[in-house]
């Protein structure tokens, strides 16, 4: 049985029916990862027994007539989301002994509904990369050419949804790290409205931009998985209460008269053109389902990536504060005084680009600077946002490219942040403004994945759904399978 | 001290706020625990965790800002302000910044003549504890607690309007007054609940511009304020006319020395690096919330104070005392409903024997062994005459010895005043005959003497006479 290849809805349906049980499931895709995962260096903890125990629990609930929205479907959980009694790293030296002593409320609600998590899925570290080459426990390959990079920061959960070692996974994004890692490898990735999901347990890198979302191969799995997540959490004061629309129901609806907006500054200078045309491609799909497609315009779109880069290490500064070697996490040996405990254990638990961010954040924060960075970043955001917000008076939704390229070559781009940060152009504007967002595989290039980028209207993310599933009903790029993996 | 010397002062008080929880998470403020184990996975700064505010601590701030005419602003933010220290676990403190919570209030402290003085307060702002260094018992390294972690606080900054190390305890006690009447601060200064940092500095008199200032911090005691503030304003001023410079600095009051000491210098400060916390959304209420605030505030201090001068007909400084804290005015009016004896007499035994007695015995007036109904009842003897004040004192130790009511005591131990004339005359006149000598030179003319005959009569009564009779009847039998 090719258990692997199946969707979410489609293996639900095969242990509705008994064809098979959660157990066989799991065990299936626990050898695939134990087959695979040297391969890739996707999971950097596989938690079998776990899985496997949390599988006949599934399956006696489901004999018990008791099974949750996701009984006994397996996912992985992003390395960031603190998981009870599993080591958490967040892909960092700093946290390689962690672990956690709680659950993230997004894990609590997952196992609620009935998931398996199989094991935890590497990432930049602290989430603070595109390449999840900042990992430290080494990089991510692209399951499509296992030379390049399979983008970032949530590399680990996307390379792991395209392989097929499991149907869905969790992600964060905090500037593109679901959505630009979902294009790189062929898969679905959504990012919610900021404060649709709880933050709690997830840890920080940028707290208003930070925001948990999934990868999966499907927009009906995306909508299935983000379903359970998604609702008000009062641990979390940031967290919406609202609450969250009936997803799976929203996929059922017609595009007919959707109005999308093309943002013209997504396709100046700086996009790879094939990559372009397999957009314009996937917009002249969409049109032909019925939706109207509009061109917008963005007047300060440009400056996203450089207010990015200013709010994001910010916060970034301030959230890491607390791994001082004192209470968990690394801690340096044989410290002389306070001091060298503190800038010892930072200075070997976190990787450089940690410690760049780390840097600029404290750098734009200090006395003399604010003003200049942070308050004008502050305001520059808003008026990203305004942008967002004009355009959605026009249209349902803003369609474009996710990343300018597809999957680069592994160390390409390590000694070059610049152009790194570059990779997150198109993305970074929803998380600028807390809108939700989506990418969508829509063909390739040179046998290489390139992703169809959806932003929604605030609270809207059933527009991106809709609209993704439409788009996947008509196509089925989705469904292709690297060779590897098949 | 200092002729030709202007003391320029203002005080940031830190006031722990009485909540059951903590400001952002849900583990216990009670004090005096283990060390760390009222120190949740919030509380202790872990990857993951979020702060959610404790509402309590918005009612409570606006209660106090309410009740110093101030400002309480609908919209106020958290911020981080960011420093590496082992007691603060996240490596940021969460603060209100640059929009506090309370802005523009002001009170009145009495300066050294008499007068009311005012004293403005800036801001008021609420933010979290940090935990506890501990050094002793441990060998070559410090211990952490961070049971007090996330304590809310509301620090009272005041404008430097005060000019005195007196006029500073007089603003303190004015704060610590009015933060127990509301109920929003055990004010327990022992326990660190109730601490101040003082800015000092001196400038010749007449100048408009302030001098350098020096910061003393923590100091959790009245005397310690005053001590200190004192020493610090000497040591300026004695550096400066030497020809040197006071530099801007933290220091520390040493009470054992009675001295304070340079902590850190400006350069060595620390740059915090404010920026409003991602965290918490700012804290939004409206007019209608703050007006309900104002509709339960208790009556507060100095409206009390001028109501029992006003319908007590009290000596200003009684009343001053009386309303000095809650439970005593509680008493006081308590005590006064319950007897016909004027109101100034019970203000006069709960300001003197009363008060005397809760001291001596450590005691707060809340426990008092006698109570106001009690206090009340032995008054009432004193107004209809069944005992003398003199002997109210005697009846007072006994009911304070736990021997009954006064009616109890004075039955039992015989008290009643003697008001019987023929009985009184009888003594009188034992005492008339018995000292001839004392009678004759009275009647001499040297009236002073009647005092003599007043207390050979009281000590043949044993107290019991009624003084006004026997003074009468003397008078009239000796001039006869």
């Amino acid at each position: 049985m090719d258990l692997h290849t199946k969707t979410m809805t489609e293996l639900s349906a095969g242990l509705d029916s008994g064809e098979y049980t959660s157990v066989e499931l799991t065990q299936t895709l626990l050898d695939r990862i134990a087959a695979h995962n040297d391969t890739l260096n996707a999971l950097l903890t596989v938690t079998g027994e776990q899985a496997l125990a949390a599988a006949a629990r599934a399956d006696a609930d489901r004999a018990a007539g008791k099974a949750g929205a996701l009984n006994g479907l397996p996912i992985i959980h992003k390395d960031i989301f603190c998981t009870r009694g599993v080591r958490t790293t967040c892909g960092s030296k700093m946290l390689d002994n962690f672990i956690s002593p709680y659950d993230a409320t997004i894990v609590e609600r997952l196992a609620d509904a009935g998931a398996v998590v199989l094991g935890k899925a590497n990432m930049d570290e602290f989430a603070m990369g595109s390449s999840n080459e900042t990992s430290y426990f080494g990089p991510v390959n692209n399951p499509w050419d296992l030379e390049r990079s399979p983008g970032g920061s949530s590399g680990g959960s996307a390379a792991a949804v395209a392989a097929r070692f499991a149907p869905g996974a969790t992600a964060t994004d905090t500037g593109g790290s679901i959505r630009q890692p979902a294009a790189l490898t062929g898969t679905v990735g959504i990012k919610p409205t900021y404060g649709r999901v709880s933050r709690y347990g997830m840890i920080a890198f940028a707290s208003s931009l930070d925001q948990a979302g999934v990868i999966t191969r499907s927009a009906e799995d995306a909508a299935r998985l983000l379903g359970v997540m998604a609702g008000f959490d009062e641990r979390d004061s940031t967290c919406i209460d609202k609450p969250a629309p009936d997803y799976a129901a929203a996929l059922g609806e017609s595009i007919k008269g959707l109005k999308i907006g093309i943002v013209r500054q997504h396709f100046d200078e700086g996009l790879d053109a094939d990559c372009g045309a397999r957009v314009k491609d996937a917009i002249a799909v969409i049109e032909s389902l019925g939706a109207t497609a509009i061109e917008v315009d963005m007047p300060n779109i440009d400056y996203s990536v450089p207010t990015y880069y200013v709010v994001a290490p910010a916060e970034c500064s301030s959230n890491l504060s607390r791994f001082d070697g004192v209470r968990f996490g690394h801690r340096a040996e044989n410290a002389e005084d306070l001091f060298d405990l503190y800038c010892r254990s930072r200075g070997e638990g976190f990787g450089d680009e940690v410690k760049r961010r780390i840097m600029t954040g404290t750098y734009v924060l200090s006395a003399g600077y604010y003003d200049a960075y942070y308050l004008k970043a502050q305001q520059v955001r808003h008026l990203i946002a305004d942008d967002f917000k004009k355009a959605f008076e026009e249209v349902d939704v803003i369609a474009g490219p996710t990343a300018p390229t597809t999957a680069f070559k592994l160390g390409d781009m390590v000694d070059d942040p610049i152009t790194m940060y570059l990779n997150d152009i198109y993305t970074i504007g929803a998380n600028l403004g807390g809108f939700p967002a989506m990418s969508v595989p829509c063909g390739f290039v040179n046998d290489l994945p390139v992703g169809l980028h959806l932003v929604g209207h605030h609270f809207d993310e059933s527009a991106l759904l809709r609209c993704a599933h439409a788009y996947q009903q008509a196509t089925d790029w989705h469904t292709a399978c690297p060779e590897v993996f098949k | 001290m200092s002729a030709g010397w202007e003391v320029v002062i203002g005080l940031e008080i830190h006031t722990q706020l009485a909540t059951k929880s903590k400001i952002f998470s849900a583990a216990s403020t009670a004090y005096g625990a283990e060390p760390n184990t009222q120190a949740c996975l919030v509380d202790l700064g872990y990857p993951g965790v979020l702060p959610v505010l404790n509402k309590e601590v918005v009612h409570m701030a606006a209660m106090f800002g309410l009740s110093v005419n101030a400002t309480v602003a609908q919209r106020s933010v958290f911020a981080r302000k960011n420093y590496f220290y082992p007691d603060l676990p996240k490596g940021y403190q969460i603060s209100q910044f640059e929009l506090p919570i309370v802005e523009h209030g002001e009170l009145f402290i009495t300066d050294a003549d008499g007068n009311d003085k005012r004293i403005g307060i800036t801001r008021a702002h609420l933010e979290e504890d940090a935990g506890k260094s501990i050094h002793e018992g441990l060998d070559k390294s410090s211990g952490i607690d961070l049971n007090r972690a996330g304590t809310p606080l509301l620090e009272i900054v005041s404008e430097p309007d005060i000019r005195s190390a007196k006029e500073a305890v007089a603003y303190m006690r004015k704060i610590h007054t009015i933060v127990r009447y509301l109920g929003i601060s055990d004010g327990n200064m022992q326990e660190g609940s109730f601490r101040c940092d003082a800015n000092v500095s001196v400038r010749p008199k007449g100048q408009e511009e302030f001098g350098t200032r020096a910061e003393i911090k923590n100091l959790n005691s009245f005397r310690f304020v005053e001590k200190a503030i004192n020493f610090e304003v000497e040591r300026q001023i004695e550096l400066i006319e030497d020809g040197g410079e006071v530099v801007q600095e933290t220091r520390l009051y040493d009470s054992d020395r009675d001295e304070t000491r340079a902590m850190r210098s400006k350069e060595e400060a620390n740059d915090y690096r404010y920026f409003p916390d991602p965290d918490l959304l700012p804290v939004e209420i409206t007019a209608e919330y703050i007006e309900s605030v104002r509709g339960q505030l208790p009556e507060l201090p100095d409206a009390k104070q001028q109501r029992f001068v006003a319908d007590y007909e009290l000596k200003k400084d009684d009343a001053a005392i009386l309303t000095s804290s809650r439970p005593a005015a509680d008493y006081f009016e308590a005590a006064a409903a319950a007897t016909d004896a004027k109101a100034q007499l019970v203000a006069n035994w709960v300001v003197g024997d009363l008060s005397g007695a809760l001291n001596k015995d450590g005691l707060d007036i809340a426990d008092s062994k006698i109570s106001a109904v009690d206090l009340a009842g032995l008054l009432t003897r004193i107004h209809d005459n069944t005992i003398s004040g003199k002997i109210a004192k005697q009846v007072f130790e006994a009911m304070w010895d736990g021997e009954g009511s006064a009616d109890d005591v004075i039955e039992a131990k015989g008290l009643k005043q003697i008001t019987d004339t023929s009985a009184i005359e009888a003594v009188v006149d034992k005492v008339i005959e018995a000292n001839p000598g004392q009678v004759a030179e009275y009647k001499a003319g040297k009236d002073k003497l009647i005092g003599f005959f007043v207390g050979k009569v009281m000590q043949e009564t044993r107290g019991k006479a009624n003084p006004g009779q026997v003074n009468q009847i003397l008078k009239a039998k000796l001039s006869g």
